[in-house]
């Protein structure tokens, strides 16, 4: 579970979709980091994300971690969007049989977890499949 | 000229019949459905509520709006159906979409009407200078106790205005609220579903203040129904608005544009705004739009709005509600009961 200072934090990334570009090799990331994973340069920008993308591969999750109990049976996805970056998101609101690889998606702005009856919601970004 | 700029709407995938819900308690459905004038109502996913549809209805009126988001200097919520009791949604909505942290940002809450509350002040902040742009939604997953006859209506949904004094879509003509003490529906502090009065939320509660709303602001635009092109009411079911049309002296053609609720249900705050924004989906120039929204407790706003050039270059930058309205999938009841909470699932 994430603690709510770092999701404080993380709010760009979570709530905007903010992503880094590595401003020598090109290379797109998310989260944004303070080293390109590829060439190893500090020289990382802030960019907002393309909110499209495709499947590059996808696994249907029936035996969920504690907190997504309500969620399960649910796809997870590997996203790459339409500028190359690639993250992991929860496919919703797509029957399991229209998830497939190479399918476009949307980003879609969803609660992420809830911390009980009295604790903090934590919103973010899951996909949808354009039908 | 102050008016929308920009305007969004969003209703959830998810659809359950009047049919689903009637078998569940034994009740006839056709009785149902003709009395109600609901065929269907859109039903919320486990991870959304309020917030993520407001979230989304925003983020289409940003888009036909054209703006930055830096520009807008207010955003309301108008909903019954908070995620936090204490702690503001608009705040995260606000954040979300790249509006903080010069801005005023405040929920608010009359019932039905909330939504259009929230359109109704940013429209006085734009008017008199304070702010550049104001951010308006009415969003809610609306609650109905089991075999309560809310049940078969109450729906989630939203829709988003941004106001503004330039670059104009639809022109304020003029404003009018209608507004009294009348206790016809509420939802005590802790309960988990509305109280209503039956038949005395009809005659004394949406009647009285829609009709008298709608007369106000048409009186104060010297206007007749014959100079309105549409009228769009709010719609606890489709039964009420559909009378209160014919009451007022409105054509089918003037009222079934924006008559949202036999297939989308009563959105509560989104309800009337919603009828909005299905009736900007399709209004050409020089059109003349009435709303009037109607919050229980009670009290009605109007608005009396010209279309203008604008609307036709950035409608089709954003879904039209009919995008969302043919987007769907039908849940039983089961699942209905398990999306809505009503199930009582392992203590947390």
């Amino acid at each position: 579970m994430l603690t709510i200072p770092r999701n404080w934090r993380e709010k760009p990334q979570r709530y905007m979709l903010k992503g880094g570009k590595c401003k020598d090799c090109g290379y797109t990331m998310y989260p944004a980091r303070k080293v390109c994973p590829k060439c190893h340069s500090e020289n990382i920008e802030i960019i907002d994300l393309p909110r499209e993308g495709k499947i590059l591969t996808y696994t249907v999750i029936y035996s969920a971690p504690e907190g997504f109990e309500d969620f399960s049976p649910y796809a997870v996805a590997i996203v790459e969007l339409t500028n190359g970056a690639r993250l992991m998101l929860q496919i919703v609101d797509t029957d399991f049989n229209n998830i497939e690889i190479g399918k476009k998606v949307s980003v879609v702005f969803r609660r992420l977890f809830v911390e009980g009856k009295a604790g903090i919601i934590i919103y973010g970004p899951k996909a949808i499949v354009e039908d | 000229m102050t008016g929308i700029v920009g305007y969004g709407c969003y209703v959830p995938k998810r659809r359950i019949k009047v049919e689903e819900i009637a078998a569940q308690w034994g009740e006839n459905a056709e009785t149902l459905k003709n009395g109600l004038l609901v065929r269907e109502k859109t039903v919320p996913a486990k991870d959304e509520d309020s917030v993520t549809i407001a979230y989304e209805a925003a983020r289409n009126a940003l888009k036909r709006a054209e703006i930055d988001p830096q520009e807008i200097g207010a955003v309301y919520i108008g909903s019954e159906s908070k995620p936090y009791a204490v702690k503001p949604s608009a705040t995260i909505v606000a954040d979300a979409l790249g509006i903080t942290p010069a801005v005023h940002v405040a929920d608010y809450e009359f019932a039905c009407k909330a939504g259009s509350e929230t359109v109704f002040v940013v429209y006085g902040l734009v008017k008199s200078g304070e702010i550049k742009y104001g951010l308006g939604i009415g969003s809610d997953t609306s609650q109905g106790a089991p075999k309560d006859p809310l049940e078969y209506t109450a729906a989630a949904g939203g829709a988003a205005f941004i106001m503004g004094n330039d670059n104009v879509i639809a022109e304020v003509i003029a404003t009018y609220s209608y507004t009294t003490d009348t206790p016809d529906f509420w939802r005590r502090d802790g309960q988990s579903y509305p109280t209503h009065t039956g038949p005395f939320t009809g005659a004394p509660a949406y009647f009285h203040h829609t009709l008298n709303s709608a007369k106000g602001v048409m009186e104060k635009a010297k206007m007749t129904p014959k100079d309105i092109t549409y009228c769009v009411f709010h719609q606890p079911n489709g039964a009420f608005p559909l009378r209160a049309s014919k009451m007022l002296g409105f054509t089918k053609e003037q009222f079934e544009p924006g008559w949202v609720a036999p297939y989308i249900g009563n959105t509560y705050s989104g309800c009337s705004l919603l009828g909005l924004a299905s009736v900007l989906d399709i209004a050409k120039a020089n059109d003349i739009i009435l709303v009037t929204s109607f919050g229980s407790g009670a009290g009605s706003d109007s608005f009396i709005f010209r279309v203008t050039e604008r609307l036709e270059k950035v409608r089709n930058n954003a879904p039209l509600l009919k995008y969302y309205a043919d987007r769907k999938q039908y849940v039983n009841y089961a699942t209905y009961a398990f999306l809505r909470g009503k199930i009582k699932m392992r203590e947390d």
